[in-house]
């Protein structure tokens, strides 16, 4: 009776702990976030204020009113640098989706000479880090003449994302059975179809998530970007916060409404995505 | 339905052959079962007929129509696959029908053929399930409701039920054998399960090492094994196999034990040649507790001590070392049996085996 009693008083604790741990990690986590949504709608001087000033006093919209306004005026063009984030992002995920996807299958379902060289090869152009690429790839699209185009940055952004797009697509292909797109043959199917009837819908939710990851990337580049880019032919959002540094100042208040500009439809797509996301899909096929 | 040719068939993996010329002939509507232990080619063969499977050699035939190099959708087959391999996005129905969308088949022949399909199963009320909400069996059916939608020439069937347990699967192996007669068509089934194979196949297709051992019916390899290793693969419990000498109208085993020379081998061997000697355990039993023997049989008796036994019910296993070997003895109306006690052995010589120990082949007798 006792010990039933100090048991469930035990369970109860252990509960409490983890819900504690959990809001203090999320609060960790989501703590940046609030931030600069908060500092977006609040004067400079009290973001600056010190000590911090926890609770805002005055919340407006004046920072996004003046981003949208006319360029000279406080206003810096947002639809600009939106397009061509939009253009590049969606142009580099779709054409670094194409290759991950024969990339990924031809990993995981055929032999051909030389496969692991490949594949390590694609996983240690990783480890190159982005940066250290910009000033030859400076020179080069230099010599080019593609300095300050989408086509630069497509470019590079394909580069980056297709090993890691193909890594990935390969997992979500290996999890498809074999036998079903042999089934899939057999019941009448080309190789053809039997990929794109049975294969490609039941590696469906992976190869969206990779889309959703070479967007992203593509979406928040900075480093590569900052370099590539010189005006409003081809600046993306996240060079465009450059745009509120000014020589002597840093309008906190103006960068951070753009940041939020910038982190809505990138969350609004994974929102979108993720419930499509559903893992276990495949179960069934085989024995279960 | 259709014939199917196999022609010196081969299937070579870099410098490994899995199967190595196997020349088979299957009739219109027979149903043929490939049987061998895992790594003997079975699966191997009936991918290669599937068209699954590149082949290295050799000719096959469905109907009068060379397949080799045609691929699987062109060859009018169908196939049940080990993991039954369903299509998990779609419904049962979905599955069912999905030979027939891609062969653009009219909805209503389509519906029509999933209808009848599903009532030879009794799948009308699972039509709407996904794969992944139905059971093993049920899964199972599917499978074959898949297969026989499309009326094909020939069913090829890969260890179908492997994955059921015990009693699912003597359960489906009656529904399979129904099935056939149901619908009556060519049957290529690969098993490992010789009891499968006994009992649903025509013919027996006994395989080992990429090579066909014996053809036969189910009578035929278990009677009158061509080699060694059928007598040994067939039956349950396997045959007593136990290495002998002829020596003057006796077989002569290990320990100094011997046993009669069978009657019906005496003129094929002579003194000195190294045998195998093959007897079932239906045809060893503690005296008074087997099957009469046919008349005029020549049986002879040994005292045996007894190992082990394995009570069955209606019958026992008795194991009992002689010459060497544990034999296995079946005891009909059973009595207790200690272990260590002496038992009087019933050897009934008129169903013995010979094999040859060099090539493992059967020797004739009278």
């Amino acid at each position: 009776m006792n010990r039933n009693s100090a048991s469930r008083r035990f369970h109860l604790m252990v509960r409490i702990a983890h819900v504690a741990a959990l809001f203090l990690a999320m609060l960790i986590i989501c703590a940046p976030g609030a931030w600069i949504i908060m500092n977006s709608l609040r004067p400079t001087v009290e973001i600056m204020a010190k000590p911090a000033v926890w609770i805002p006093r005055e919340l407006n919209l004046d920072a996004y009113r003046s981003m949208f306004s006319v360029v000279g005026q406080g206003g810096i063009p947002v639809w600009a640098y939106f397009r061509n984030s939009l253009i590049i992002s969606a142009t580099s995920t779709a054409i670094a989706i194409a290759i991950g996807m024969s990339g990924g299958y031809a990993f995981a379902r055929f032999r051909f000479p030389g496969k692991s060289a490949w594949f390590l090869g694609l996983m240690l152009s990783r480890t190159v880090p982005g940066i250290a690429l910009s000033l030859p790839l400076f020179i080069v699209y230099a010599r080019l003449g593609i300095i300050d185009t989408h086509l630069a940055l497509i470019v590079a952004y394909v580069a980056l994302n297709v090993p890691f797009t193909i890594w990935l697509i390969d997992g979500f292909f290996r999890q498809v059975p074999r036998d079903l797109a042999e089934a899939a043959q057999i019941d009448g199917c080309t190789r053809w179809q039997a990929f794109w009837q049975v294969e490609f819908p039941l590696a469906g939710p992976g190869i969206a998530s990779s889309a959703i990851f070479a967007f992203l990337t593509s979406w928040n580049e900075f480093a590569l970007a900052s370099q590539l880019t010189r005006s409003v032919n081809s600046k993306t959002l996240p060079v465009g916060l450059l745009d509120y540094t000014a020589e002597f100042t840093i309008d906190w208040r103006g960068m951070c409404a753009l940041a939020v500009v910038m982190v809505a439809p990138a969350l609004a797509l994974t929102f979108v995505i993720q419930k499509r996301l559903v893992s276990g899909l495949t179960f069934g096929a085989v024995k279960g | 339905m259709a014939t199917v040719t196999l022609q010196k068939l081969i299937k070579r993996y870099g410098a490994v052959e899995a199967v190595r010329a196997i020349d088979l002939q299957i009739a219109d509507g027979e149903f043929v079962a490939l049987v061998g232990p895992s790594g003997c080619g079975k699966s191997t063969t009936l991918r290669m007929i599937a068209g699954l499977e590149e082949i290295s050699g050799g000719d096959i035939r469905i109907g009068d129509e060379l397949v080799n190099d045609l691929p699987p959708r062109a060859r009018n087959i169908s196939m049940v696959f080990q993991s039954y391999a369903l299509y998990p996005h779609m419904s049962v129905r979905e599955n069912m029908a999905f030979s027939l969308k891609i062969a653009k088949r009219p909805q209503a022949e389509i519906d029509a053929r999933v209808a009848e399909a599903s009532e030879i199963l009794h799948l009308d009320e699972l039509l709407d399930r996904r794969p992944s909400q139905l059971s093993g069996g049920q899964r199972q059916r599917v499978a074959m409701g898949r297969a026989i939608v499309r009326k094909p020439e020939v069913f090829l069937f890969d260890e179908p039920l492997s994955n059921l347990d015990a009693k699912l699967r003597t359960q489906m192996r009656t529904e399979i054998k129904k099935l056939h007669a149901r619908v009556p068509s060519t049957v290529i089934y690969v098993t490992h399960d010789q009891v499968e194979a006994m009992t649903l196949a025509d013919r027996i297709v006994i395989m080992r090492d990429g090579r066909i051992e014996q053809i036969g019916t189910p009578e035929d390899v278990f009677r009158r094994p061509a080699t060694r290793f059928v007598a040994g693969f067939i039956g349950s419990p396997p045959m007593n196999l136990i290495e002998a000498e002829i020596a003057d109208g006796a077989l002569r085993f290990g320990q100094g034990d011997d046993l009669p020379l069978p009657d019906k081998f005496r003129g094929a061997v002579t003194p000195g040649l190294k045998v195998v000697f093959g007897l079932r355990p239906d045809d060893v039993h503690p005296t008074g507790h087997g099957l009469p023997s046919e008349s005029g049989g020549q049986t002879v008796q040994r005292e045996i001590a007894v190992s082990v036994t394995e009570p069955l019910g209606n019958e026992t296993l008795v194991f009992a070392p002689f010459g060497g070997l544990e034999w296995v003895a079946r005891m009909l109306n059973p009595v207790p049996l200690a272990a260590g006690q002496r038992v009087n052995m019933t050897f009934d010589l008129a169903k013995a085996h010979l094999f040859s120990a060099e090539t493992g082949r059967a020797i004739e007798g009278a």
